[in-house]
Formats: structure tokens, C-alpha cells, sequence
């Protein structure tokens, strides 16, 4: 009885300290923010002080934080939107059809989530300048499609693979067609699938910085280019970056918790249920 | 019969997908071939001329480039072993019976870390290390220069690496313990109460495929690690964190000389080409 009582008390104190690793920087931050410039340089760092609202204020109305989130938003909306367009059919093609070329085309899926964004962005910038497109939202979102389509495609072919497939035999001996067979009786069912890995392509487009660094300069800013655009110089804003970063960190932290079942699953890519 | 669809059909499903992942995937790839097989400075884009396999040459013997290569290879070699270690711990204390409240509030800590912005992580940790306000030489009592010094600048991207992505070794691992059966677990305890001999001979065959998903993705990542670096240390001080897609992008924009850059790009392509197949033919038999 005692011995139990002392592993739990290990346990507990083990739990602990997980979660207030895990925590601690999340609360450094919004505290951060919270102070103003003075109190944010003293040291050591004040833990105790009147917290103030100043540093929200002049990042989202006076800098201009609030537009590169709405450009931030905007982008990761539409390349979310688009992969799961462009994704599915060819997720359900994987998962159904049997073809020549199956296996070339699955590698190079794989290798599309493990190429370099640096290597990309190099000819992508020289080519969005040739044809004026730089600072353009278009051009993010198309190419936060080389990550988003794969990760879709992945998770949901997977899905399609766990729908028994007596279902679209019943169905097309309706005369129904493959795309009606998707539509109607697959899709539906592998919703979960296409939810999860929608979340996932968000949450990594929302968070992308290189190319948004690269290949954006006003227009375009996405958010967390612009927190590190407040770097420059000597005396750094921290309290007004810390603001930024909390604004940008709190939808990705809801979006995360929202699908946090299947996080390990979408961060594998199907590899771990 | 199963699979038997016109070629029509498949190409009207993959079709789309693919032309789009051509054009922005290969294209630029193709385009990248051809900058580094030129003099191409952004700053002198008159004198853009043709020079063969000059780019390449000064980069398979530049110094920089193969430090930045092992660099990045050291930083995998530091903070992956220590994932593994501190993530098995947390999963396996997480397996345990009881406490359940406790572990689903430890869990979804656990999310946290993960889905965070890199440059944001950057940016707290410009704050948290900061040698004269920053909480963590607070609360160590010390008067630590980290991002001023080149290996404790090192240290701390080891740092903030493991603090991201041991949830995930976590969670990964906790998801194969899960898949060991109920009956063969309970057995085996009958049999010892030697937690290393469970590990070994029960759980280990679960958390394989767990394992080897980590090692691809892990090694995958870190070939890829710029925000979080570029926000923390722009791959200072000097080029002491200077790891393989900081010195890229530094050559391409900083130096402006996108023909070495490129080259630079399609080495590191090969490298990652090559690793990718590797780790798919050992780990990945099936699909």
C-alpha cells in the first residue's frame, strides 16, 4: 500500500512537470505580452506587474498586424480548399484502382513531404518575379499546395482503404458511376479523414514562414513574416512581438486541441492509427 | 473484378493532382537545374551566362557547405536520441493504470508544443534566453550568454527541438503501447515485473512502426529546419547554428548568387532523395 502510494506520488510529480514544461513558454509569452516595454527589459524579469492591453492594441491597429492575419487566413483557407479539391479524387484513385505506375506516383508523394522548402523557393522566387508575381496571395497558395497535397492525398487515401469494398460493388451494379460511387458512398464515410487532414494542411500553412519571408513583401505579409519583420534593430519591441505571436499561436493551439486524437495519426501520415 | 477501371476514369481522378504537383513541384525543380548551371547573380543579372559544372565544383569543395551538412546531421544525432528517451519515459508512464484525469490533461499538453508556429518558438526563445532579461537565467540563478555564444546558441536549438518534438516521440510511442493486446501484456507481467524485459520483448514489436515513422520524419524535418532557427539565431553566432537551409537561403539572398545557391539546392535534393529511398526500401515493404 505504501510502496503504490509512493509510485503514484512519482508519477504525479512526473506528470507535473510534463505538463509545466509543455505550458510554461505558452504563459511566458501571453505574460510578455501583457507588458510594456519597460517592465519587459527589467532584470530579472518581473514576474508580478499591472498588466496592459497596449501592445495588442498598437500591433493589430497601428502596425498592421491585423492585416497579415486576414492575409495569413485567406491564404491558408484557399490552399487548405484546394488540396482537399485536387486530393480526394486522386486519394480514392489510390486507394481503388489498380494501375501502372501506382507505386512511382506513391513515392513521389512521399518525397514531396521530405524536400527541402529551401530548394523550391529559390527557382519559385525567381519565377514569381519573371512573371510579376511576387507579393501576390495566389502564389502562396500554390505553393503551400507541394505540402498540402500530399499530406491530403496520404491521409485520405488511407481513409478510402478502411471503407469495405462491397459498398461499391452494390453500387455499381446500379450502373452507378466511379465518381458517383466517391461522391455519394465513399466521400461520406471518409469524412473524418478529409476533416484531419484539412486541419493538418491549415495548421501548416498558417504556420509557414520561409516562403512567406521569400515571396511576399506588403500585400501578401502573412502574420508570422510580419512578427519577424519587428526583429530589426536594437531596441526590439518584445512586448509587441510576444502580442503577435500570441495571436497567431492561439487558432493553431485551438485547431490542434480540436483535433488532437488524431494528431498523431495525421502527423505520420497514416503510418501510426 | 476489383481495380479494373478505363485508364479515362483513372486519369479524370489522378490527373488533376498530378499536373498540379508538376508544375509546382517539378517545374521549379527543372528551373533550379538550370540556375546552377549558370553564372547567376541577382545583383548582376546582365553578366547571367552559362558555366557548366563551375557552381558545383565550389560546392562540393566548400567548406561551408559540407559544415552546415554536418551541423545539421549533429543537431539530428543530438536531440533525436533525446526525444526518443524522454518521449519512451512519458509514454510509458502514460500507459500506466490510474491517474486518468491527470493523463488526458498531460496529453493535451502534449499537443501544444507541436502545433506551434515555428517562428514563434524562435521568438520565444529569443525572449526566454535572453542573457540580461530573460526568464531562464532567472530561474537557474545564472548569467549565461546563450545566443551570444556558439555552443550554447547550439545547445538552445537543441533545446527548443526537443521541447517541440518529444510530444510527438510521445504520443507516437503512447499510440503503439495501446496496440499491444490487453490479455498478452497481463500475461507477461505474471511472468516479471521487470519493466525493461516488457519493453524488450512485448511492447518493442508494437512500437516499431511508430519508430521508423519517427526516424523518417525526424530525419526529414531537420533537413527542412529553417523558421525556427532563422528567428532564433539567423544561424549565429558567426555560422555556429548555421544549418543546411539557412546557408541556402543565405547564399541565395543574402549573397544574392542564386546559381550557387541552386546548386547547393539540388545536392541537397539528392541527399534527400537518396535518404528517402533508403528509409522506404528498409522500413517501408508494403503499398
Amino acid at each position: 500500500m505504501n510502496r503504490t502510494r509512493r509510485s503514484l506520488a512519482i508519477e504525479l510529480a512526473l506528470l507535473a512537470l510534463v505538463i509545466l514544461v509543455c505550458v510554461f513558454p505558452f504563459y511566458w509569452m501571453v505574460t510578455t505580452s501583457l507588458k510594456t516595454q519597460v517592465v519587459a527589459m527589467q532584470s530579472p524579469p518581473a514576474w508580478i506587474f499591472t498588466p496592459t492591453l497596449d501592445n495588442y492594441r498598437q500591433a493589430l491597429f497601428v502596425d498592421g498586424v491585423s492585416r497579415t492575419l486576414l492575409n495569413s487566413l485567406i491564404i491558408a483557407v484557399s490552399t487548405t480548399a484546394l488540396a482537399v479539391v485536387l486530393g480526394v479524387p486522386a486519394a480514392f484513385a489510390l486507394a481503388r484502382f489498380e494501375f501502372r505506375g501506382k507505386k512511382d506516383l506513391w513515392f513521389w508523394f512521399i518525397t514531396n513531404r521530405m524536400i527541402s522548402p529551401i530548394v523550391l523557393a529559390l527557382p519559385f522566387f525567381l519565377i514569381a518575379r519573371h512573371f510579376g508575381m511576387l507579393d501576390k496571395h495566389i502564389t502562396l497558395i500554390l505553393i503551400y499546395l507541394t505540402f498540402n497535397l500530399p499530406i491530403v492525398i496520404w491521409i485520405v487515401t488511407d481513409q478510402f482503404r478502411g471503407i469495405p469494398y462491397d459498398l461499391d460493388e452494390a453500387a455499381r451494379m446500379e450502373g452507378a458511376s466511379q465518381f458517383t460511387i466517391m461522391r455519394k458512398i465513399c466521400l461520406p464515410l471518409a469524412m473524418p479523414g478529409v476533416a484531419v487532414s484539412a486541419i493538418f494542411s491549415f495548421i501548416f500553412s498558417w504556420n509557414e514562414l520561409m516562403f512567406g519571408l521569400i515571396l511576399t513583401r506588403s500585400e501578401a505579409r502573412t502574420a508570422p513574416a510580419m512578427a519577424v519583420s519587428f526583429m530589426e534593430g536594437y531596441n526590439l519591441p518584445y512586448g509587441k512581438i510576444m502580442a503577435t505571436s500570441t495571436l497567431i499561436v492561439i487558432p493553431v493551439l485551438i485547431f490542434a486541441l480540436i483535433a488532437s486524437k488524431q494528431l498523431v495519426r495525421g502527423l505520420t501520415m497514416g503510418a501510426v492509427k | 473484378m476489383r481495380g479494373q477501371v478505363s485508364r479515362k476514369t483513372i486519369l479524370a481522378f489522378i490527373g488533376p493532382s498530378v499536373i498540379a504537383l508538376a508544375v509546382i513541384g517539378i517545374a521549379p525543380l527543372l528551373y533550379a537545374v538550370w540556375t546552377s548551371l549558370h553564372f547567376y547573380n541577382l545583383t548582376k543579372l546582365r553578366q547571367v551566362r552559362f558555366i557548366g559544372l563551375e557552381n558545383y565544383q565550389t560546392v562540393l569543395t566548400d567548406a561551408a557547405f559540407w559544415q552546415a551538412m554536418g551541423r545539421t546531421f549533429l543537431l539530428l544525432a543530438t536531440s533525436l536520441p533525446l526525444q526518443l528517451a524522454l518521449g519512451l519515459g512519458i509514454a510509458l508512464v502514460l500507459h500506466r493504470p490510474g491517474l486518468t484525469l491527470v493523463k488526458t490533461l498531460t496529453r493535451l499538453s502534449l499537443v501544444l508544443p507541436m502545433a506551434t508556429t515555428y517562428a514563434v518558438v524562435g521568438l520565444l526563445g529569443q525572449v526566454m534566453f535572453n542573457q540580461q532579461f530573460g526568464v531562464v537565467n532567472q530561474l537557474l540563478g545564472q548569467n549565461i550568454n546563450w545566443i551570444g555564444n556558439a555552443s550554447n546558441a547550439f545547445a538552445m536549438i537543441v533545446f527548443w527541438d526537443v521541447w517541440q518534438w518529444t510530444p510527438f516521440v510521445a504520443l507516437v510511442l503512447l499510440a503503439g503501447l495501446t496496440m499491444v493486446p490487453g490479455e498478452v501484456e497481463e500475461a507477461a507481467r505474471l511472468e516479471t515485473s521487470n519493466w525493461w524485459t516488457i519493453l524488450r520483448h512485448v511492447q518493442l514489436p508494437f512500437l516499431m512502426p511508430g519508430l521508423v515513422a519517427v526516424l523518417i520524419l525526424r530525419t526529414a524535418d531537420t533537413l527542412k529546419l529553417f523558421d525556427m532557427v532563422f528567428t532564433l539565431t539567423r544561424g549565429g553566432p558567426g555560422n555556429s547554428t548555421e544549418m543546411i537551409s539557412l546557408l541556402i537561403q543565405r547564399v541565395g539572398f543574402r549573397v544574392f548568387d542564386q546559381g550557387l545557391a541552386s546548386a547547393q539546392a539540388v545536392i541537397l535534393l539528392i541527399i534527400t532523395i537518396v535518404l528517402a529511398r533508403l528509409y522506404i526500401r528498409v522500413f517501408y515493404k508494403e503499398v
